[in-house]
């Protein structure tokens, strides 16, 4: 993370185009891509739920989507920073990519009350199941929809002709992407420990009472 | 596979006689919309144009498809059938796609109201509007009979099924506002067909998981 910051703000070059405000393309990029492989690990978690029927993928899946709702608010924070610092607006209805979170974020803060409106057990954790394994299939979709809805003016970096940059900000962007990947598994991890733990000791005080 | 169509027909049947004796949810979807459509005539302000209209037709057919797909399962949960059907020597997905062809019958006589109302109040309704409104309903079915069943589970179904619904409904509503709106309109439609397509598999395979207990 310190290597990425460090690289990002002084080594790279600052983009003719745009100035300063460029850098947050370092943060807010990698971000979304970070919840978009969250998201992708709650669903994959889901199906390995729903294909085994291991009740400790319910847990994982609940984490890993908890993490790309928060790395998902993040992103429509440093996007608004963004666009306001870009074109002048805290929100343009014109950027897909925010669009899009937009969606998926309201897609999964119902998640989280769908799932708290449910009794534990495991028809819960099918349901929460079926839920992410939806949402993967919306990303695509939505984006799709967003694209048809309206033309877009976003800078499209990555083009098929390689990325749109010199080699030093790329090398700085998969620096800052590989170190949020690591923040969002060690958060991961620590809060996976401490949702497993709560539930032990629920059991635990279950079986005393009983 | 015919047992399978015969199951299908069976449970679509029971929800449409239901609806016939007891007239409840058909009625009350029609009155809405048409409600809403008068509501959005003093809404707008007088100098917006059609295309506002266009948009405007759309909240209301999701919204009342809403109102509708809130009501879907709720016989089935007073009179504690679900755990009958779940008993029941069918395949489970019979019970969703049953309950998707009941709701399509329903939407079907609400939007036979809401059109020529619409028509009538705001701006005439072209053929391919007609083709992008059908294939949305198919979509609104398909995934609402779903998500409807996954919020009846819960305690809270009302307040969920609007939260859950809606962000999954917004790419059918792009589809189908470019289909009434645009003049060559053929990539929107071809866009509700690929989510109709998708969506409908997606629930068929997963429907089994939701309903058993």
């Amino acid at each position: 993370m310190g290597v990425a910051l460090v690289l990002i703000f002084f080594v790279a070059q600052v983009d003719a185009d745009q100035g300063i405000s460029q850098k947050i393309f370092y943060f807010h990029v990698p971000i979304a891509l970070t919840s978009y492989v969250c998201f992708g690990t709650g669903a994959w978690k889901g199906l390995r739920l729903l294909w085994t029927g291991a009740e400790r993928y319910d847990l994982e899946s609940y984490t890993a989507i908890h993490q790309g709702t928060i790395f998902g608010a993040l992103t429509l924070i440093t996007g608004s920073i963004w666009a306001k610092a870009s074109w002048t607006h805290w929100w343009v209805w014109s950027d897909d990519q925010l669009v899009l979170f937009l969606v998926l974020f309201l897609f999964y803060c119902a998640y989280f009350m769908l799932r708290t409106s449910i009794e534990p057990g495991s028809r819960r954790e099918r349901i929460s199941a079926v839920y992410a394994l939806l949402g993967v299939a919306l990303i695509p979709v939505s984006f799709l929809a967003i694209r048809l809805s309206k033309s877009f003016i976003h800078p499209v970096v990555f083009s098929r002709h390689g990325p749109g940059m010199t080699h030093l900000q790329f090398t700085a962007f998969c620096v800052s992407w590989a170190a949020l990947l690591l923040l969002v598994y060690v958060m991961y991890r620590i809060e996976l420990i401490g949702k497993r733990t709560d539930s032990e000791l629920r059991d635990l005080r279950e079986a005393v009472a009983a | 596979m015919s047992g399978y169509a015969a199951d299908v027909a069976a449970l679509a049947r029971k929800d449409l006689r239901l609806e016939l004796r007891a007239r409840e949810v058909v009625p009350a979807m029609s009155v809405f919309v048409v409600a809403t459509l008068v509501v959005f005539h003093f809404a707008l302000p007088p100098d917006s144009g059609r295309t506002a209209a266009y948009g405007l037709l759309w909240v209301a057919l999701v919204f009342t498809a809403l109102l509708g797909l809130g009501r879907a399962w709720v016989p089935e949960r007073e009179g504690g059938v679900l755990d009958g059907l779940v008993l029941a020597p069918c395949d489970r997905s019979a019970i969703w796609l049953g309950k998707s062809l009941a709701t399509l019958a329903f939407l079907a006589v609400m939007q036979a109201v809401a059109l020529p109302a619409f028509a009538l109040f705001f701006a005439p309704i072209r053929g391919q509007a007609i083709v992008g409104i059908v294939l949305a309903d198919i979509g609104i079915c398909a995934v609402g009979s779903l998500v409807s069943a996954m919020a009846a589970a819960g305690r809270t179904r009302d307040l969920v099924l609007p939260l859950v619904f809606l962000p999954l409904a917004i790419p059918l509503i792009v589809g189908g506002i470019g289909s009434s709106v645009a003049t060559h309109g053929s990539h929107y439609l071809l866009f509700l067909v690929l989510y109709d397509v998708l969506f409908s598999i997606l629930s068929w395979a997963s429907f089994e998981y939701v309903i058993t207990e």
